[in-house]
């Protein structure tokens, strides 16, 4: 396909020339991933050979474009409006979303538009109809948007299947993937199920640096709030910047030391998920209208819509994922040609060495990423659920289907009836729903038993699995919205603490109705804002690099001065960590013996080895108190000193210990509430179902225990326990942290050394698990009889 | 397994931390809706498949509490089967355990809502009622005080955690959920601060902890 003369006097009425890759796009025959950096008109280069196409409409669905976000769907059809009118062409172009009206979704399953713009759930929704096949017979073109972020959480692996039963309703439809830049673009060509790469031009070097400071960075903490005076003056001197930080709660307490400091009143505004849906609008207006000089933001601004006018980037606090701060610098100047500009403020003393190796491989382009697991067998269970819903389903042609789907392409055949096991039985050991099964198999084919439970289905939809979260408001009548935080933080909250919410300070007044009420405290130093969510770890290769850095003195000259002296003390007073030798420290402090590990694989995996090795040393005798973890080392303080810890840190010893301790860990608990809701297992709680008197709802926790106790080769357990090899257990990147250094070198201290002076300062100690909630709660229930005069 | 003593309607009280009341003046073992076959009732509905074993884990948790207690008298109060089928449905190995921990005492089955009106006992150890007085008033649904009763299934939060508890005031004593699948209702509850404006509640768990109710208003009180 080339060119046609109409388009290309368009692109020359707008003053623009098609980008090579936009052509090349034109031209493909299969499917294609294109990899471009924001603003090379990615979008744009999706839909051309659509639109060329669509100069004679078919009739039918031509085109299905799929992105991450709902707000992006209504704004590309606002951006194809314009050449779509200015080429004359005679299309409908329609959006269908979770916000898509019901009558308007009616017409759209008889009459579907020429190109339709949805989300992964939407369409997942919509291949559960009877009518799918009529729709999508038509399809043409398929263009998938921010494949990046898709492929980096389930609703890729979900959305990936649905393509499978696309290709299979409409053979021969061509697959167009838009990504940003990427670690590994191969993987992600698989991950569509083969595609042909096309690379658009990467644009200029950015211009990214450490931020100048006159404080140095303090030795502990996350906040960045030494460098306040010359961020004000990187916003002052810009016409718009995005301040990025890595979690809600740092966001909020930098957002209001920068207004403290504001003395201009630079309209600055704040921007993460824990706002209202009102609040982040807004923001997002102001910000597009040009009418914010800067907004303080986390990652709930990584995808989105482009804004032209932000030129600056600002990250505080280290980066983590050096693929994160590639694509975070391109949020600044969206325009192509022009090189985005970037600074990074580290937090503390460590993240200064993390930024300057982030920083090396920026300029490098050397990416990185964890490479993807096999498609997860919880959204496969959805999945099969879901097409009973369309209609009857033959196992041998849906099993081959699913093979079609990238992330599934190895799914074994014993895999495969596990989970239409699951789904047709609930695949227990006992097997007490023969009568009751949610699927039965009748004339060779599996169907809904009761065609009702459809609708249940369909309102189960998706793999996005929230935290509890209650809406904050402003007590009174029609108290302003604030946002909302997650149950487990407000289950904490007694009337009169106070927390930040929206940038102010409020204090909490009670739970009503399930909204947590609260006042204005404009004084008060509020309690920590715990808005508790995913802790990101340290990427393995940019920890890889950091521990190079450190293990390498001829390469400390790229380091600051005071970071230079503080590791040559290091290495002076105890040994610097280096490239294959496990370094670890006993030292007493404060009548207690403290064990520093510097690890160097992410405070998940280091977090989940404090919990192992904690539970190790007690069998030991050592009398382990506590410990915390960093992205870069495990500090444990106990009675006796760690002498020996190659004893502690035996492999077999820590899998034996993980597989006892997962049993009743929170963190396992939390995936498997995840896990058996996008498997149907547990229903979602609805806005609306909750405000019944009776709570009819349990805890997933019952559930959890139930089948570790009667049924402990549960499909569901199984995949919990995969699950831990990754995410928050991340037990992988111990055992690749015992591979990578094979060699322990452990030093008796009589205090504590350099390197771990950090550690010690660090907030967030964690007690030892079991007891000790216990006693928390004796001690919390105590207190209010006490109070209460009750004792 | 420790448990809280108190004092209701001039008798002394066990709250254990299982959830079961204890009466040991008369070794009584009482125990609120059981919601037996639970899981097999939201099945037949067409609802998700939850695991099968709720009976057995119900029973599992009842059988040690009566070994730890060997009471004379067992009272379920109120919605022990979570339907009329469920009781039907009850297999023949658990509905022997029953028996089996039945054998030497009295067993009374409490009607509650769920429960057939009255419960056809049939199959099952023990007697109907649709309710009891004998020193206390035992009934499953709260009425005119003081009375023992379910129903509910109450809760309180505690250190960031759910947890069944036992609520006691002057008029009522309301016991939480036996059965391994059941929700519960915040003891901040309109309906259930109706019933018990001021007591005690104890929260079930590893051991049964005492605290004020309301728990937010005595909190108030110290902060105003």
């Amino acid at each position: 396909m080339t060119l046609p003369t109409a388009f290309q006097d368009w692109f020359a009425r707008q003053g623009w020339q098609p980008h090579p890759h936009q052509i090349a796009l034109l031209k493909a025959q299969g499917d294609s991933l294109l990899i471009a950096p924001t603003g090379g008109g990615k979008t744009l280069a999706g839909f051309l050979p659509s639109l060329v196409d669509l100069r004679d409409p078919p009739g039918g669905l031509h085109t299905l474009y799929v992105s991450p976000l709902k707000a992006l769907t209504a704004d590309i059809a606002r951006n194809l409006a314009r050449p779509v009118a200015d080429l004359g062409l005679d299309l409908r172009i329609e959006d269908r979303t979770g916000d898509t009206r019901p009558g308007q979704r009616a017409r759209q399953r008889v009459d579907p538009p020429d190109i339709l713009l949805t989300t992964p759930e939407s369409l997942a929704l919509m291949l559960s109809y009877e009518q799918a096949p009529r729709i999508f017979g038509s399809l043409r073109r398929v263009v998938l948007d921010e494949l990046h972020a898709l492929a980096e959480s389930k609703r890729g692996d979900q959305l990936m299947l649905c393509l499978a039963r696309l290709r299979s309703l409409a053979p021969g439809v061509q697959v167009t993937g838009l990504s940003a830049t990427v670690e590994d673009p191969g993987a992600l060509a698989r991950f569509m199920g083969g595609a042909d790469i096309i690379h658009a031009d990467p644009g200029p070097d950015p211009d990214i640096a450490m931020l100048a400071t006159t404080q140095s960075a303090p030795w502990a903490g996350g906040g960045g709030h030494y460098a306040i005076p010359e961020v004000l003056d990187q916003i002052r001197q810009a016409r718009t910047t995005i301040v990025f930080i890595n979690t809600r709660a740092q966001a909020e307490l930098f957002f209001q030391a920068l207004w403290a400091a504001n003395d201009e009143n630079l309209p600055i505004g704040l921007h993460h998920g824990s706002l209202s849906r009102e609040a982040r609008q807004k923001v997002e207006t102001a910000m597009a209208a040009g009418q914010l000089r800067a907004v303080v933001a986390t990652g709930s601004l990584d995808l989105g819509i482009d804004w032209g006018a932000v030129d600056l980037v600002i990250q505080i606090g280290a980066p983590k994922n050096v693929k994160r701060l590639v694509q975070r610098i391109g949020r600044a100047n969206h325009r192509y040609n022009a090189p985005s500009c970037a600074r990074i403020v580290p937090a503390n003393r460590f993240e200064v060495i993390e930024c300057v190796a982030a920083l090396q491989a920026v300029r490098e382009r050397d990416l990185d990423g964890d490479p993807r697991g096999p498609g997860p067998l919880d959204v496969l269970c959805q999945h099969i659920l879901l097409t009973a819903c369309a209609g009857p389903f033959d196992a041998d042609d849906l099993f081959r289907e699913l093979r079609e789907a990238g992330p599934y392409r190895d799914l074994t055949r014993a895999d495969f009836d596990a989970c239409l096991d699951f789904a047709a039985t609930g695949g227990y050991a006992l097997r007490a729903y023969d009568r009751w099964q949610r699927l039965m198999l009748r004339d060779g084919l599996w169907r809904l038993r009761d065609p009702r439970a459809a609708r249940d289905l369909r309102m189960n939809i998706g793999t996005i699995v929230e935290a509890e979260m209650l809406k904050v408001r402003m007590r009174g009548r029609g108290g302003a919205p604030l946002g909302e935080v997650e149950e487990s933080f407000a289950a904490t909250l007694q009337p009169g603490d106070t927390f930040l919410i929206g940038g102010q300070t409020v204090r909490y007044e009670g739970l009503r109705e399930l909204v947590v009420e609260v006042t204005k405290q404009p004084t008060k130093q509020p309690r920590i804002a715990v808005f508790s969510g995913l802790k990101l770890a340290t990427s393995t290769q940019l920890s890889h690099r950091v521990q190079a850095l450190i293990g390498d003195p001829s390469r400390h000259a790229l380091l600051p001065g005071e970071t230079r002296d503080w590791l040559a003390l290091q290495a002076r007073v105890s040994a610097l960590p280096r490239d294959g030798v496990l370094l670890s420290e006993s030292f007493p402090h404060q009548g207690r013996w403290h064990f520093a590990l510097y690890g160097f694989a992410g405070r998940n995996a280091l977090q989940t080895l404090g919990l192992l090795m904690t539970r190790v040393m007690e069998q030991a005798g050592l009398g382990p108190l506590g410990f915390l973890s960093t992205d870069y080392a495990l500090l444990i303080w106990s009675m006796d000193p760690v002498r020996d810890p190659a004893a502690l840190l035996n492999r077999d010893a820590l899998r034996e210990g993980l597989g006892d301790w997962l049993a009743g860990n929170a963190v396992m608990k939390r995936s498997f509430r995840t896990i058996a809701t996008i498997a149907g297992l547990i229903q979602r709680n609805l806005p609306g179902q909750r405000k019944t008197g009776r709570q009819a709802t349990f805890s997933s926790d019952i559930l959890y225990d139930t089948l570790r106790r009667y049924d402990p080769d549960h499909l569901l357990l199984r995949i919990t326990a995969s699950e831990a090899r990754r995410g928050l257990v991340d037990f992988d990147r111990i055992e690749d942290m015992l591979r990578h250094s094979p060699h322990h070198d452990h030093r008796m201290l009589d205090r504590v050394s350099p390197l771990a002076a950090p550690l010690l300062l660090e907030v967030g100690r964690v007690p030892i698990a079991g007891q000790g909630r216990e006693r928390l709660a004796e001690e919390e229930a105590a207190a209010l009889m006490a109070e209460a005069g009750l004792t | 397994m420790s448990g809280y003593e108190f004092d209701f309607d001039g008798q002394r009280l066990q709250a254990r931390a299982s959830g079961a009341l204890y009466w040991p003046a008369r070794r009584w073992l009482v125990v609120a809706d059981l919601h037996l076959g639970k899981s097999e009732r939201m099945a037949r509905r067409g609802g998700p498949l939850l695991p099968p074993y709720e009976v057995q884990a119900t029973l599992d948790r009842l059988q040690s509490e009566i070994a730890a207690t060997d009471p004379a008298c067992v009272i379920s109060l109120g919605d022990g089967f979570d339907d009329d089928l469920a009781l039907t449905a009850l297999p023949d190995a658990l509905c022997a355990q029953l028996h089996d921990m039945a054998r030497g005492r009295v067993w009374h089955w409490i009607t509650g809502n769920h429960d057939p009106v009255p419960l056809r006992v049939g199959r099952l150890p023990g007697s109907g009622l649709a309710e009891l007085r004998d020193g206390l008033l035992f009934r499953h649904e709260a009425g005119q005080g003081p009375d023992v009763s379910g129903h509910y299934h109450p809760c309180i939060r505690l250190a960031g955690q759910r947890r069944r508890a036992f609520l006691i005031g002057r008029d009522h004593l309301i016991l939480p959920a036996f059965g391994a699948y059941t929700g519960g209702l915040i003891a901040d509850d309109p309906a259930l601060t109706r019933l018990i404006p001021i007591g005690l509640a104890v929260a079930c768990g590893d051991r049964a902890i005492p605290l004020p109710l309301p728990v937010s208003g005595a909190v108030r009180g110290r902060r105003a």
